[in-house]
Protein backbone atom coordinates (compact mmCIF):
# COMPACT_ATOMS: atom_id res chain seq x y z
CA UNK A 1 0.00 0.00 0.00
CA UNK A 2 1.20 3.42 -0.94
CA UNK A 3 1.72 6.02 1.77
CA UNK A 4 0.25 9.01 1.46
CA UNK A 5 2.11 11.88 -0.10
CA UNK A 6 3.30 14.71 1.97
CA UNK A 7 0.91 17.83 1.81
CA UNK A 8 3.42 20.53 2.35
CA UNK A 9 1.73 23.44 0.74
CA UNK A 10 5.23 24.33 -1.17
CA UNK A 11 5.59 21.01 -2.67
CA UNK A 12 2.59 21.45 -4.51
CA UNK A 13 3.76 23.41 -6.74
CA UNK A 14 6.05 21.61 -7.91
CA UNK A 15 5.19 19.34 -11.22
CA UNK A 16 4.74 16.12 -9.41
CA UNK A 17 4.87 16.76 -5.73
CA UNK A 18 4.37 13.15 -4.69
CA UNK A 19 8.01 12.38 -4.77
CA UNK A 20 9.14 15.03 -2.10
CA UNK A 21 8.80 14.77 2.13
CA UNK A 22 9.94 17.37 4.30
CA UNK A 23 11.46 16.62 7.38
CA UNK A 24 8.45 17.01 9.37
CA UNK A 25 6.55 14.73 7.30
CA UNK A 26 9.58 11.95 7.58
CA UNK A 27 10.04 12.71 11.21
CA UNK A 28 6.11 11.84 11.82
CA UNK A 29 6.27 8.66 9.36
CA UNK A 30 9.87 7.62 10.44
CA UNK A 31 8.83 3.93 11.84
CA UNK A 32 5.58 3.20 9.62
CA UNK A 33 5.26 0.09 7.87
CA UNK A 34 6.22 0.37 4.52
CA UNK A 35 8.84 2.56 4.49
CA UNK A 36 12.65 2.32 4.28
CA UNK A 37 14.73 5.16 4.94
CA UNK A 38 17.90 5.51 3.00
CA UNK A 39 21.10 7.63 3.46
CA UNK A 40 23.41 8.34 0.66
CA UNK A 41 26.61 10.08 0.94
CA UNK A 42 28.95 11.90 -0.76
CA UNK A 43 31.39 11.30 2.78
CA UNK A 44 31.36 7.23 3.44
CA UNK A 45 31.95 7.81 6.91
CA UNK A 46 28.78 10.45 7.46
CA UNK A 47 26.13 7.53 8.53
CA UNK A 48 28.47 5.99 10.76
CA UNK A 49 28.60 9.25 12.62
CA UNK A 50 24.97 9.88 13.37
CA UNK A 51 21.98 9.08 11.03
CA UNK A 52 18.19 9.68 11.17
CA UNK A 53 16.95 6.63 13.63
CA UNK A 54 16.08 3.59 11.44
CA UNK A 55 17.67 4.43 8.14
CA UNK A 56 19.90 2.27 5.85
CA UNK A 57 23.06 3.08 4.10
CA UNK A 58 23.68 2.76 0.57
CA UNK A 59 26.99 3.50 -1.01
CA UNK A 60 27.47 4.76 -4.53
CA UNK A 61 30.73 3.67 -4.97
CA UNK A 62 30.45 0.52 -3.10
CA UNK A 63 27.15 -1.09 -3.75
CA UNK A 64 25.39 1.37 -6.82
CA UNK A 65 28.51 0.84 -9.13
CA UNK A 66 29.92 -2.31 -10.52
CA UNK A 67 33.11 -3.50 -9.30
CA UNK A 68 34.72 -3.94 -12.92
CA UNK A 69 32.34 -2.56 -15.58
CA UNK A 70 31.81 1.11 -15.59
CA UNK A 71 27.97 0.72 -14.96
CA UNK A 72 25.53 0.22 -12.45
CA UNK A 73 25.14 -3.27 -10.84
CA UNK A 74 23.70 -5.95 -12.61
CA UNK A 75 19.68 -6.50 -12.34
CA UNK A 76 20.36 -9.35 -9.84
CA UNK A 77 22.80 -7.49 -7.87
CA UNK A 78 20.28 -4.53 -7.66
CA UNK A 79 17.35 -7.09 -6.20
CA UNK A 80 20.23 -8.50 -3.94
CA UNK A 81 21.23 -5.12 -2.48
CA UNK A 82 17.62 -3.90 -2.36
CA UNK A 83 16.76 -7.36 -0.12
CA UNK A 84 19.70 -6.18 2.10
CA UNK A 85 18.58 -2.74 2.78
CA UNK A 86 15.13 -4.82 3.86
CA UNK A 87 13.31 -3.08 0.32
CA UNK A 88 10.60 -4.79 -1.58
CA UNK A 89 9.12 -3.47 -4.49
CA UNK A 90 6.18 -1.99 -2.68
CA UNK A 91 8.34 0.25 -0.50
CA UNK A 92 8.29 3.35 -0.19
CA UNK A 93 11.80 4.94 -0.24
CA UNK A 94 13.04 8.30 1.32
CA UNK A 95 16.24 9.14 0.44
CA UNK A 96 18.28 11.88 2.03
CA UNK A 97 22.09 13.26 2.45
CA UNK A 98 25.06 15.28 2.16
CA UNK A 99 25.20 18.15 0.11
CA UNK A 100 22.03 19.74 -0.95
CA UNK A 101 21.11 15.45 -1.75
CA UNK A 102 23.54 15.53 -4.60
CA UNK A 103 24.36 11.83 -3.67
CA UNK A 104 20.75 10.79 -2.63
CA UNK A 105 19.70 12.36 -6.20
CA UNK A 106 22.04 9.87 -7.54
CA UNK A 107 21.19 6.74 -5.62
CA UNK A 108 17.47 7.72 -6.65
CA UNK A 109 18.34 8.09 -10.31
CA UNK A 110 19.62 4.57 -9.92
CA UNK A 111 16.38 3.16 -8.67
CA UNK A 112 14.70 4.95 -10.83
CA UNK A 113 16.37 3.06 -14.08
CA UNK A 114 15.27 -0.41 -11.82
CA UNK A 115 12.08 0.86 -11.77
CA UNK A 116 11.26 1.29 -8.61
CA UNK A 117 7.65 2.72 -8.43
CA UNK A 118 8.07 4.61 -5.19
CA UNK A 119 10.93 6.63 -4.08
CA UNK A 120 11.26 10.09 -2.86
CA UNK A 121 13.82 12.70 -1.64
CA UNK A 122 13.55 14.40 1.92
CA UNK A 123 13.92 18.47 1.38
CA UNK A 124 17.03 19.87 2.49
CA UNK A 125 18.08 16.21 2.97
CA UNK A 126 20.84 15.50 5.89
CA UNK A 127 21.47 19.49 6.56
CA UNK A 128 18.19 20.59 7.03
CA UNK A 129 17.29 17.47 9.27
CA UNK A 130 20.40 18.33 11.64
CA UNK A 131 19.60 22.10 11.45
CA UNK A 132 16.41 21.77 12.77
CA UNK A 133 18.12 19.55 15.29
CA UNK A 134 16.13 16.46 14.84
CA UNK A 135 17.47 13.20 16.13
CA UNK A 136 20.21 11.49 14.99
CA UNK A 137 21.61 7.92 16.08
CA UNK A 138 24.71 5.83 15.69
CA UNK A 139 22.69 3.10 16.36
CA UNK A 140 23.05 0.54 13.53
CA UNK A 141 19.89 -0.61 12.11
CA UNK A 142 18.32 -3.88 11.95
CA UNK A 143 17.59 -5.06 8.65
CA UNK A 144 15.03 -7.59 7.82
CA UNK A 145 15.66 -8.90 4.65
CA UNK A 146 13.01 -8.66 2.09
CA UNK A 147 11.83 -10.26 -1.36
CA UNK A 148 12.92 -8.25 -3.95
CA UNK A 149 12.55 -9.14 -7.57
CA UNK A 150 14.93 -9.36 -10.26
CA UNK A 151 13.88 -6.46 -12.56
CA UNK A 152 15.30 -5.76 -16.09
CA UNK A 153 17.32 -2.07 -15.85
CA UNK A 154 16.08 0.66 -18.45
CA UNK A 155 18.69 2.60 -19.87
CA UNK A 156 16.69 3.63 -22.58
CA UNK A 157 14.21 6.30 -20.68
CA UNK A 158 16.47 8.05 -17.90
CA UNK A 159 20.22 7.42 -18.93
CA UNK A 160 22.03 8.71 -22.03
CA UNK A 161 25.00 7.02 -23.49
CA UNK A 162 27.68 9.08 -25.78
CA UNK A 163 26.00 8.35 -29.10
CA UNK A 164 22.86 9.47 -27.29
CA UNK A 165 24.40 12.49 -27.26
CA UNK A 166 25.65 12.81 -30.63
CA UNK A 167 22.38 12.21 -31.62
CA UNK A 168 21.22 14.66 -29.69
CA UNK A 169 22.54 17.84 -30.84
CA UNK A 170 20.28 20.36 -31.98
CA UNK A 171 18.55 19.59 -28.39
CA UNK A 172 18.85 21.24 -25.19
CA UNK A 173 22.02 20.23 -23.14
CA UNK A 174 22.26 21.15 -19.67
CA UNK A 175 26.29 21.16 -17.51
CA UNK A 176 25.94 20.99 -14.43
CA UNK A 177 29.55 21.92 -13.69
CA UNK A 178 31.32 24.57 -11.77
CA UNK A 179 32.10 27.35 -13.94
CA UNK A 180 35.64 26.54 -14.54
CA UNK A 181 35.02 23.23 -15.19
CA UNK A 182 32.47 24.27 -18.40
CA UNK A 183 35.21 27.23 -19.79
CA UNK A 184 38.10 24.21 -19.85
CA UNK A 185 40.39 26.10 -17.23
CA UNK A 186 39.80 22.74 -15.25
CA UNK A 187 39.16 19.48 -16.33
CA UNK A 188 37.69 18.21 -12.85
CA UNK A 189 35.48 19.83 -10.40
CA UNK A 190 37.58 22.23 -7.66
CA UNK A 191 39.30 19.94 -5.08
CA UNK A 192 38.68 16.61 -6.80
CA UNK A 193 41.95 16.35 -8.96
CA UNK A 194 41.39 12.65 -9.90
CA UNK A 195 38.47 12.50 -12.22
CA UNK A 196 39.61 14.33 -14.89
CA UNK A 197 39.74 13.86 -18.11
CA UNK A 198 42.25 14.69 -21.04
CA UNK A 199 40.61 17.81 -22.12
CA UNK A 200 39.18 20.35 -20.56
CA UNK A 201 35.51 22.58 -21.87
CA UNK A 202 32.42 21.48 -22.41
CA UNK A 203 29.92 19.41 -24.94
CA UNK A 204 28.84 22.18 -27.55
CA UNK A 205 25.86 23.95 -27.32
CA UNK A 206 25.54 22.88 -24.21
CA UNK A 207 24.39 25.40 -21.42
CA UNK A 208 26.14 26.18 -18.05
CA UNK A 209 24.06 25.85 -15.21
CA UNK A 210 25.82 24.83 -12.18
CA UNK A 211 23.71 21.86 -10.50
CA UNK A 212 24.01 23.38 -6.69
CA UNK A 213 21.45 26.85 -7.66
CA UNK A 214 19.04 24.76 -7.51
CA UNK A 215 19.05 24.33 -3.91
CA UNK A 216 19.02 27.17 -1.67
CA UNK A 217 19.79 27.67 2.36
CA UNK A 218 20.03 24.54 4.11
CA UNK A 219 19.96 22.55 0.97
CA UNK A 220 16.18 22.65 0.21
CA UNK A 221 14.59 23.12 -2.76
CA UNK A 222 14.03 26.57 -4.46
CA UNK A 223 10.52 27.57 -4.73
CA UNK A 224 9.27 26.60 -8.68
CA UNK A 225 9.18 30.26 -9.70
CA UNK A 226 12.92 30.76 -8.51
CA UNK A 227 13.38 27.23 -10.72
CA UNK A 228 11.95 28.21 -13.73
CA UNK A 229 13.85 31.84 -13.56
CA UNK A 230 17.09 29.77 -13.88
CA UNK A 231 16.22 27.15 -16.01
CA UNK A 232 13.55 28.75 -18.44
CA UNK A 233 14.55 32.19 -18.49
CA UNK A 234 18.23 31.65 -18.20
CA UNK A 235 19.21 28.60 -19.64
CA UNK A 236 16.30 28.51 -22.26
CA UNK A 237 14.61 25.57 -22.00
CA UNK A 238 11.12 25.23 -23.12
CA UNK A 239 7.85 23.00 -21.88
CA UNK A 240 8.08 19.89 -23.92
CA UNK A 241 11.80 20.12 -24.78
CA UNK A 242 14.07 16.69 -24.93
CA UNK A 243 17.19 17.50 -22.45
CA UNK A 244 20.37 15.18 -21.64
CA UNK A 245 22.04 16.56 -18.45
CA UNK A 246 25.98 15.92 -17.88
CA UNK A 247 28.69 16.71 -15.68
CA UNK A 248 31.62 15.13 -14.73
CA UNK A 249 30.51 11.24 -13.57
CA UNK A 250 26.74 11.54 -13.76
CA UNK A 251 26.30 12.36 -9.92
CA UNK A 252 25.68 15.85 -10.30
CA UNK A 253 23.54 15.87 -13.01
CA UNK A 254 21.23 13.47 -11.86
CA UNK A 255 20.44 16.24 -8.98
CA UNK A 256 19.29 18.68 -12.04
CA UNK A 257 17.54 15.56 -13.60
CA UNK A 258 15.36 15.43 -10.72
CA UNK A 259 14.82 19.14 -10.79
CA UNK A 260 13.82 19.06 -14.37
CA UNK A 261 11.47 15.98 -14.31
CA UNK A 262 9.63 16.29 -11.16
CA UNK A 263 9.78 19.68 -10.15
CA UNK A 264 9.91 21.21 -13.50
CA UNK A 265 7.93 18.74 -15.20
CA UNK A 266 10.43 18.63 -18.26
CA UNK A 267 8.87 14.48 -19.33
CA UNK A 268 11.99 13.62 -21.22
CA UNK A 269 15.17 14.43 -19.08
CA UNK A 270 18.49 11.68 -19.34
CA UNK A 271 21.21 11.99 -17.47
CA UNK A 272 24.66 11.10 -19.30
CA UNK A 273 26.40 9.55 -16.86
CA UNK A 274 29.46 8.78 -18.89
CA UNK A 275 29.73 12.72 -18.58
CA UNK A 276 32.49 14.69 -18.77
CA UNK A 277 35.35 12.21 -18.18
CA UNK A 278 33.89 10.05 -20.56
CA UNK A 279 33.68 13.14 -23.17
CA UNK A 280 36.63 14.71 -22.47
CA UNK A 281 38.88 12.01 -23.38
CA UNK A 282 36.68 10.67 -26.09
CA UNK A 283 38.37 10.36 -29.38
CA UNK A 284 36.28 11.89 -32.44
CA UNK A 285 34.63 14.24 -30.76
CA UNK A 286 34.27 18.15 -30.93
CA UNK A 287 34.43 19.99 -27.27
CA UNK A 288 34.25 23.80 -27.19
CA UNK A 289 36.57 26.31 -24.50
CA UNK A 290 35.19 29.10 -23.02
CA UNK A 291 31.95 30.75 -21.89
CA UNK A 292 29.71 30.75 -24.98
CA UNK A 293 27.94 27.41 -25.41
CA UNK A 294 29.29 26.97 -29.19
CA UNK A 295 27.15 25.67 -31.67
CA UNK A 296 25.55 22.38 -32.28
CA UNK A 297 27.23 19.84 -34.41
CA UNK A 298 25.25 17.91 -37.00
CA UNK A 299 23.36 15.29 -35.25
CA UNK A 300 24.43 12.15 -36.08
CA UNK B 1 54.38 7.28 18.46
CA UNK B 2 53.09 5.20 15.56
CA UNK B 3 54.76 5.05 12.83
CA UNK B 4 53.60 4.97 9.11
CA UNK B 5 54.24 0.96 8.71
CA UNK B 6 52.24 0.04 11.93
CA UNK B 7 49.30 2.22 10.62
CA UNK B 8 49.61 0.09 7.39
CA UNK B 9 49.56 -3.25 9.24
CA UNK B 10 46.60 -2.25 11.54
CA UNK B 11 44.34 -1.50 8.56
CA UNK B 12 45.71 -4.49 6.58
CA UNK B 13 45.01 -6.78 9.05
CA UNK B 14 41.17 -5.95 9.31
CA UNK B 15 38.47 -6.59 6.39
CA UNK B 16 36.78 -3.56 4.35
CA UNK B 17 34.36 -2.79 6.93
CA UNK B 18 36.49 -2.54 10.01
CA UNK B 19 38.87 -0.27 8.10
CA UNK B 20 36.12 1.92 7.84
CA UNK B 21 35.38 1.75 11.74
CA UNK B 22 39.43 2.20 11.87
CA UNK B 23 39.25 5.68 9.93
CA UNK B 24 35.84 6.49 11.93
CA UNK B 25 38.23 6.10 15.34
CA UNK B 26 41.03 7.88 13.55
CA UNK B 27 38.34 10.84 12.68
CA UNK B 28 36.70 10.87 16.28
CA UNK B 29 40.90 11.20 17.72
CA UNK B 30 42.00 14.37 15.91
CA UNK B 31 43.57 16.57 18.33
CA UNK B 32 41.89 20.06 18.50
CA UNK B 33 43.52 22.63 17.46
CA UNK B 34 45.81 25.11 20.01
CA UNK B 35 44.54 28.40 20.49
CA UNK B 36 47.44 29.81 18.91
CA UNK B 37 45.89 28.48 15.98
CA UNK B 38 42.28 28.78 16.66
CA UNK B 39 42.42 32.05 17.00
CA UNK B 40 44.47 32.59 13.58
CA UNK B 41 43.16 30.56 10.91
CA UNK B 42 45.33 32.92 8.37
CA UNK B 43 48.57 30.84 9.52
CA UNK B 44 46.85 27.18 8.34
CA UNK B 45 47.04 26.53 4.81
CA UNK B 46 44.00 25.08 2.73
CA UNK B 47 44.37 21.39 1.42
CA UNK B 48 43.28 22.70 -2.01
CA UNK B 49 43.30 18.74 -2.79
CA UNK B 50 40.52 17.91 -0.51
CA UNK B 51 36.79 18.65 -1.21
CA UNK B 52 36.15 19.66 2.42
CA UNK B 53 37.70 22.51 4.13
CA UNK B 54 40.69 21.33 5.47
CA UNK B 55 43.60 23.16 6.82
CA UNK B 56 46.93 22.13 8.04
CA UNK B 57 49.94 23.59 9.64
CA UNK B 58 52.83 22.42 10.11
CA UNK B 59 55.84 23.41 12.92
CA UNK B 60 59.54 22.54 12.87
CA UNK B 61 61.14 22.51 16.40
CA UNK B 62 64.71 22.96 17.50
CA UNK B 63 65.49 19.60 17.61
CA UNK B 64 63.89 18.77 13.85
CA UNK B 65 61.13 17.13 15.14
CA UNK B 66 57.74 17.73 12.92
CA UNK B 67 54.73 18.57 15.21
CA UNK B 68 51.67 18.61 12.52
CA UNK B 69 48.25 20.94 13.51
CA UNK B 70 45.27 19.64 11.40
CA UNK B 71 41.32 21.59 11.02
CA UNK B 72 38.54 19.82 9.25
CA UNK B 73 34.60 19.67 9.94
CA UNK B 74 32.88 17.05 12.05
CA UNK B 75 30.76 16.83 8.96
CA UNK B 76 33.63 15.32 7.09
CA UNK B 77 34.28 12.30 9.05
CA UNK B 78 36.42 10.80 5.89
CA UNK B 79 38.80 13.59 5.73
CA UNK B 80 39.07 13.82 9.23
CA UNK B 81 40.16 10.75 9.25
CA UNK B 82 42.95 10.78 6.34
CA UNK B 83 44.50 13.89 8.89
CA UNK B 84 44.31 12.12 11.96
CA UNK B 85 46.05 9.18 10.18
CA UNK B 86 48.79 11.53 9.11
CA UNK B 87 49.10 13.18 12.37
CA UNK B 88 49.62 9.85 14.35
CA UNK B 89 52.16 8.79 11.51
CA UNK B 90 54.21 11.96 11.17
CA UNK B 91 53.54 13.85 14.40
CA UNK B 92 56.83 14.18 16.75
CA UNK B 93 58.82 12.32 14.08
CA UNK B 94 62.16 13.75 12.65
CA UNK B 95 62.62 15.95 9.56
CA UNK B 96 64.28 13.39 8.19
CA UNK B 97 61.80 10.43 9.10
CA UNK B 98 58.75 12.33 7.52
CA UNK B 99 60.57 13.58 4.24
CA UNK B 100 61.30 9.62 3.85
CA UNK B 101 57.75 8.98 4.19
CA UNK B 102 56.13 6.84 0.98
CA UNK B 103 54.63 9.12 -1.19
CA UNK B 104 52.10 6.56 -1.51
CA UNK B 105 51.29 5.55 1.71
CA UNK B 106 47.79 6.67 1.27
CA UNK B 107 47.11 3.96 -1.16
CA UNK B 108 48.65 1.29 1.49
CA UNK B 109 46.22 1.41 4.05
CA UNK B 110 43.62 -0.80 2.26
CA UNK B 111 40.68 1.72 1.70
CA UNK B 112 41.28 2.01 -2.35
CA UNK B 113 37.73 -0.72 -2.30
CA UNK B 114 35.74 1.12 0.47
CA UNK B 115 36.56 4.86 -0.43
CA UNK B 116 36.62 6.56 -3.72
CA UNK B 117 39.75 7.14 -5.21
CA UNK B 118 39.39 11.11 -5.47
CA UNK B 119 39.24 10.78 -1.47
CA UNK B 120 42.79 8.92 -1.65
CA UNK B 121 44.35 11.52 -3.57
CA UNK B 122 42.88 13.87 -1.61
CA UNK B 123 45.15 12.03 1.79
CA UNK B 124 47.82 12.26 -0.65
CA UNK B 125 47.65 15.58 -1.19
CA UNK B 126 48.20 16.36 2.41
CA UNK B 127 50.99 14.15 2.53
CA UNK B 128 52.73 16.25 -0.06
CA UNK B 129 51.76 19.73 1.09
CA UNK B 130 53.26 18.68 5.08
CA UNK B 131 56.68 17.24 3.11
CA UNK B 132 56.69 20.71 1.17
CA UNK B 133 55.81 22.35 4.31
CA UNK B 134 58.62 20.56 6.44
CA UNK B 135 61.25 21.29 3.92
CA UNK B 136 60.46 24.75 4.19
CA UNK B 137 60.46 25.38 8.14
CA UNK B 138 63.46 23.19 8.24
CA UNK B 139 65.90 24.65 5.30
Amino acid sequence: MTIEFDQTAKFAEYADPSVLVSTAWLANNLNREGLVVVESDEDVLLYEIGHIPGAVKVDWHTELNDTVLRDYVSDEEFAALMSRKGISRDTTVVVYGDKSNWWAAYAMWVFKLFGHPDVRLLDGGREAWIAEGRELTREATQVTPAEYPVVKRDDSTLRAFRDDVLAHFGNPLIDVRSTEEYTGERTHMPAYPDEGALRGGHIPSAKSVPWARAAGENGVFKSRAELEEIYLDEAGLKAGDNVIAYCRIGERSSHTWFVLNYLLGFENVRNYDGSWTEWGSLVGVPIVKGIEPGLAPAAK
Amino acid sequence: MQSVDEIVEDFNAVGVNDRLTLLLEYSEALPELPARYKDHPDLLERVEECQSPIFLFVEVDDAKLVHLFFTAPAESPTTRGFASILHSALDGHSVEEVLAVDDDFPSRIGLSAAVSPLRMRGMRGMLARIKRQVTEKSA
